[in-house]
Formats: structure tokens, C-alpha cells, sequence
């Protein structure tokens, strides 16, 4: 079989390909490994070799996905390889164990080629946060890839890997895939264990798959989920996950928050966003408008909670335990110099905002009041899967933007997760699948739009179902500069 | 509005070392920030109840039995200045 036929198959074929003799897994990897070699997106931080990606990995188990290699953001610890989260403080950190999320890809036969690039410590839309460099856009070089698993998105969209491991905290995953032109699934809290994960804003982080199409999102999230004891939160998904196929979406609803899709919508996206309303009416769903009256102070809520729970978690970076350290005067000079060396301005941003949100005389103001508004995005969410069985928006306003467009403010780039993050705020799973195209607003060559599918919490099978016959309905089928070359 | 006093006092609560230059940048955008977050205040919140988690869980416990854990040396691996067996960090008092 020729590399490039190997290569443009998804990691679902390519596993049936090892499974029935037609390639080896030892020619798989080495296709790939050659292949990963070759980025120049800036889309992973380190790279294995053949030992490495084999460490504690039988490719020829016949477990599902079995010998297809993944790449995983550099969030995830891993026993023996460098782990940074993108960040300056955590340079040369070697973890002494291993996250449950990859352990459970090596335990079903799956190398690790590589740890991707990310915005640091998960914080950001763009991946322009990340102390290793921006990750370019496979679409277009001048663009962001999205974050913060910019690095996961733009491997899997450039074919530097079949599929690939991120992470989703208020659109992290979806907004990447989305900017990318490939799925991301952000699963139900609790489905999969975050133990080893390292902490952004702990009520809200949820790993997940960013790849190809639906079938192999399904394939990744069954190896993945389940409950783990190193992680109390974690609870699985009841009965598993199983390959989708259905083929129309008969007696489905779906339905469209009025109140969320207005102002700063791109008009390219909201074409593309009203084509696919339509391809599901084909299939045979209805399409009704719904009501989230709070969703649109979801990023108001979401920058209250996000920072107050980073601001705690990220306390334990203070040059004593592991990472760098600057200062050797008395000890509270050198946590105050390791920090102010170590982090970047967005943590920075964030640590402040989170510290002043928690600090006394705001605490009720701003964190009592965020999660009370989220209680009542919550119940929001509650009522509409009452009315319908899946929320459907764009995932995000705008197409890929260019580097450097949106750094200069930083509330600009937090209305890129608009859409994401009440999905977040209600711990329910959310999909997003590539729509159709569309030109950016200041002009230019067509790129990628995404397109969300939300479902009640746990109703992965069902959602995983209603985007697999989309997706077959939409037919999405280029390819980014990248893969032609 | 976030004035310079307070941005240099979560800083200090932070634990972060800032430059003049950081000082004035956050002075800005912090008090951009918080003018969105404040329409959180036009919400009525009476009687909400906060949410913490959002799956229902309650009571997750297992056994309370001995069981090994992290090797002390490969703990020390990554610390700037492991030393006999602990970390070890500058004194707590600045010297006089």
C-alpha cells in the first residue's frame, strides 16, 4: 500500500487496514513518524522516536485502534517525556507518572508520536499564548489554528497525525477543530478521568479527541472514557461507546438559542451555519428556536470562574517542587521572581483577575454571583432538553483570523468562545463537525467552519449518532494547502 | 475600575513579581475585564443557588487501606534544589 493512501486514511480505516494484514503496524508508524517530522506548523513541542512511541504500547493487541499512532497535547503528563503545558515554568519538567487518559490510548495499542503545541496552560483562543510560538494554521500560514489545542488541530488537519489527544475547558477543543476544518468532541464532565491532566480550571476541564471525521472522534472517546479511582469526579459513560451509523435523523429536534447567535456573527458563518439547518431538515430533523436567556453572560460568568479556580491551581508553581526557579534570596522573592519570570502575560492576566475575584470584600460580588449565573445557565440548558433532543450554533463567530489580530485586547478574544463556553458551564457534550467554508470577513481565500452539536450530559452515543449522519448529509471533503502541498 | 494600589495588591497575593511596564498594562486591562463581567450584576440571583459541580455525585469513597505511592527520589527528580531526601528553598526570612 502507497504512504500517501496510508496517510490520507482515517485512523478508524487505518486500524482495519493493521487489523486485517494489509499494513503492518510497524509500517504505519514509521509513515507517520516521517510525516511528523516534517511540521512546519510549529504544531508539536517534542517529537518520539520510534522507542519512545512504543514505550508500553502492544500495536498488534487487536484492541480497537490498536497500532494507529496518536498525538497528545502537552498538557498531559507523561512517565520519562517533557511535559510543559506551553509553558516557560515547567520547561525541562519530566513527570514521574502518567496521565490516565494516555495510558488508557497505550493500553489499546496506540504510539504516541508526539506532544503538541497549546496556548499556555490551556488560556487562549489562538494559540498565540504558548511560550514555544504561535501554531501555524494548516489553511493558511498567516492564521491562527484556534487553542487552546491549536497544536492537536492543525497535526490532525495537516496529516502530521492520523488523530490526536486535547483538552477543552471553555472551547479548547471545538473552537481549534472548528478554525481547522476537522472534529472536536468535547465530552460530558466526568466521562473521562483528568487525573494527570495538568490543572487549568478544575469544575470545567474535560479531555477529549480532535480528529478526521465522527467515526474516529466515537473510536477514541470509548478507549477513553470510563471511571478511574485516581480521579473522583470521573464516572464514565453508562454502556459505553460504540461506532456510529445512523443515516437520517428521523423525528430528531434541534434547536437554535435565538439569543445567542446576533451581533458578531461573520456572515460567511452564518451561511454555512443556515446550510446545515437545512441539511438536517433533509435528513428529516426540525429545526425550532429555543430560549437560553442567560448563555449570552456566559463569558461574563465563565471569566469569573475560570481565573478564581486557575488562580488556586497554579499556586503550586513556586520553584520549589519542580520546574524553574529564579532567585535564591528569601522565599517569598523567590516565588514572587520564579512566577513573574516563568509565567506569560495571559496566565498573568488570568492569576489576577482569578486572586481579585476571590479576594476578600469581592468573593460574593464576583465568584458567589458567577456561580449562581451558572446555575441558571444550567437550568437553562435543563429546560431546552425538554423542548429538543440537541442544541445546535455555530462553533465559532468567526473563521480563522490572522496572527496577531486579536492579541491587543484581550476581551476580543474571549468573545471567541461565546458559543463554547455555556456548554462548558453546563458540563454537557458538545461536537463540533466542519460545515462548509467560508471567506473571512476582511477577505481572502475560503476557510473552514464549524458547526456545534450540544446533547444532554452522558447522551454521547446519541450525539455522536445525529453528527455521524450530518456529516455524511454535509460531505465535507477539502483539504488545507497543507495536505496538498 | 482597578486602580494601581490594587493591582499591586493582588500581586502581592498572587505571589507575582511585575514590571512597571506589566503594572500599568494590567491597571487597563483588568478594569476593561471587569466593566463586561459587571453586567452579571443585571442578573437577578436571589435564591439561586451556586453551582460547584455540575454532575450529580455524592459520597464517593473507597477503602481507607495502605498502598504505595510516588518513590521519594523520583518526587526529588524535578526540583530545582533537592537536598538529603527534601526540597529545599531559600530562608523564609529576607536577610536583614
Amino acid at each position: 500500500m502507497a504512504e500517501h493512501e496510508l496517510l490520507a486514511a482515517t485512523a478508524t480505516e487505518t486500524a482495519g487496514l493493521i487489523a486485517d494484514g494489509v499494513v503492518s503496524s510497524d509500517e504505519c508508524l514509521n509513515a507517520w513518524l516521517d510525516r511528523a517530522a516534517e511540521d512546519r506548523l510549529n504544531g508539536y513541542l517534542w517529537k518520539a522516536d520510534r522507542a519512545a512511541a512504543m514505550r508500553g504500547v502492544d500495536p498488534d493487541s487487536g484492541a480497537p485502534g490498536a497500532g494507529v499512532p496518536v498525538a497528545v497535547k502537552d498538557i498531559f503528563c507523561t512517565t520519562g517525556v517533557p511535559t510543559t503545558a506551553g509553558s516557560r515554568i515547567l520547561e525541562g519538567y519530566i513527570p514521574p507518572y502518567t496521565s490516565t487518559a494516555l495510558s488508557r490510548l497505550s493500553a489499546s495499542g496506540m504510539p504516541m508520536i508526539g506532544k503538541t503545541n497549546m496556548d499556555e496552560f490551556a488560556m487562549g483562543s489562538s494559540n498565540e499564548n504558548s511560550a514555544y510560538g504561535p501554531v501555524l494554521n494548516p489553511w493558511d500560514h498567516g492564521r491562527v489554528p484556534g487553542g487552546s489545542s491549536g497544536g492537536s488541530a492543525a497535526v490532525v488537519a495537516g496529516r502530521l497525525a492520523p488523530w490526536a489527544l486535547g483538552t477543552d475547558t471553555g472551547g479548547s477543543i471545538r473552537q481549534p477543530a472548528a478554525l481547522c476544518g476537522i472534529v472536536g468532541l468535547k465530552p460530558t464532565y466526568g466521562a473521562i478521568s483528568r487525573y494527570g491532566m495538568i490543572a487549568f480550571a478544575s469544575s470545567l476541564d474535560q479531555c477529549g479527541p480532535l480528529t478526521r471525521d465522527v467515526t474516529d472522534a466515537a473510536l477514541m472517546l470509548s478507549r477513553l472514557q470510563g471511571r478511574d479511582e485516581m480521579d473522583s469526579t470521573s464516572v464514565g459513560i453508562e454502556g459505553g461507546v460504540e461506532l456510529p451509523s445512523a443515516v437520517d435523523l428521523n423525528g430528531l429536534r434541534f434547536g437554535i438559542p435565538a439569543d445567542l447567535i446576533g451581533e458578531g456573527l461573520e456572515a460567511g458563518v452564518r451561511k454555512v451555519f443556515e446550510q446545515t439547518t437545512a441539511a438536517i431538515e433533509r435528513l428529516g430533523g426540525s429545526i425550532e428556536s429555543i430560549a437560553l436567556p442567560h448563555s449570552d453572560h456566559g463569558i461574563s460568568a465563565y471569566y469569573v470562574l475560570a481565573p478564581a479556580e486557575a488562580s488556586t491551581n497554579l499556586a503550586r508553581y513556586d520553584g520549589v517542587r519542580y520546574g524553574m526557579r529564579e532567585s535564591e534570596d528569601d522565599l517569598v522573592s523567590m516565588y514572587e521572581e520564579t512566577r513573574g519570570a516563568g509565567f506569560g502575560p495571559e496566565v498573568k492576566r488570568r492569576i489576577m483577575l482569578g486572586t481579585y475575584a476571590l479576594s476578600s470584600g469581592y468573593y460574593e460580588a464576583y465568584y458567589g454571583r458567577a456561580q449562581r449565573v451558572r446555575t441558571m445557565i444550567v437550568r437553562d440548558f435543563d429546560k431546552a432538553f425538554g423542548q429538543v433532543d440537541f442544541v445546535v450554533t455555530p462553533t465559532s463567530p468567526t473563521v480563522a483570523f490572522g496572527l496577531g489580530e486579536k492579541t491587543g485586547d484581550p476581551w476580543t478574544m474571549y468573545l471567541n468562545d461565546l458559543y463554547t463556553v455555556p456548554m462548558s458551564l453546563a458540563g454537557i457534550p458538545a461536537i463540533s463537525i466542519p460545515a462548509g467554508t467560508a471567506g473571512p470577513a476582511g477577505g481572502g481565500p475560503e476557510l473552514p467552519v464549524g458547526f456545534q452539536i450540544a446533547a444532554p450530559a452522558f447522551a454521547e452515543q446519541s450525539l455522536l449518532e445525529a453528527a455521524f449522519a450530518l456529516e455524511r448529509e454535509i460531505g465535507f471533503e477539502q483539504e488545507p494547502q497543507e495536505v496538498e502541498r | 475600575m482597578i486602580e494601581r494600589e490594587q493591582v499591586l495588591h493582588v500581586a502581592r497575593l498572587s505571589r507575582l513579581k511585575l514590571s512597571e511596564e506589566e503594572v500599568a498594562a494590567l491597571e487597563h486591562e483588568l478594569s476593561s475585564i471587569l466593566d463586561h463581567v459587571d453586567r452579571l450584576t443585571e442578573i437577578d440571583v436571589e435564591g439561586v443557588e451556586p453551582t460547584s459541580h455540575v454532575v450529580p455525585l455524592e459520597n464517593v469513597l473507597r477503602d481507607d487501606l495502605p498502598r504505595p505511592s510516588l518513590d521519594r527520589d523520583r518526587a526529588l527528580e524535578g526540583a530545582p534544589d533537592p537536598h538529603d531526601g527534601a526540597f529545599r528553598v531559600p530562608s523564609p526570612q529576607a536577610e536583614a
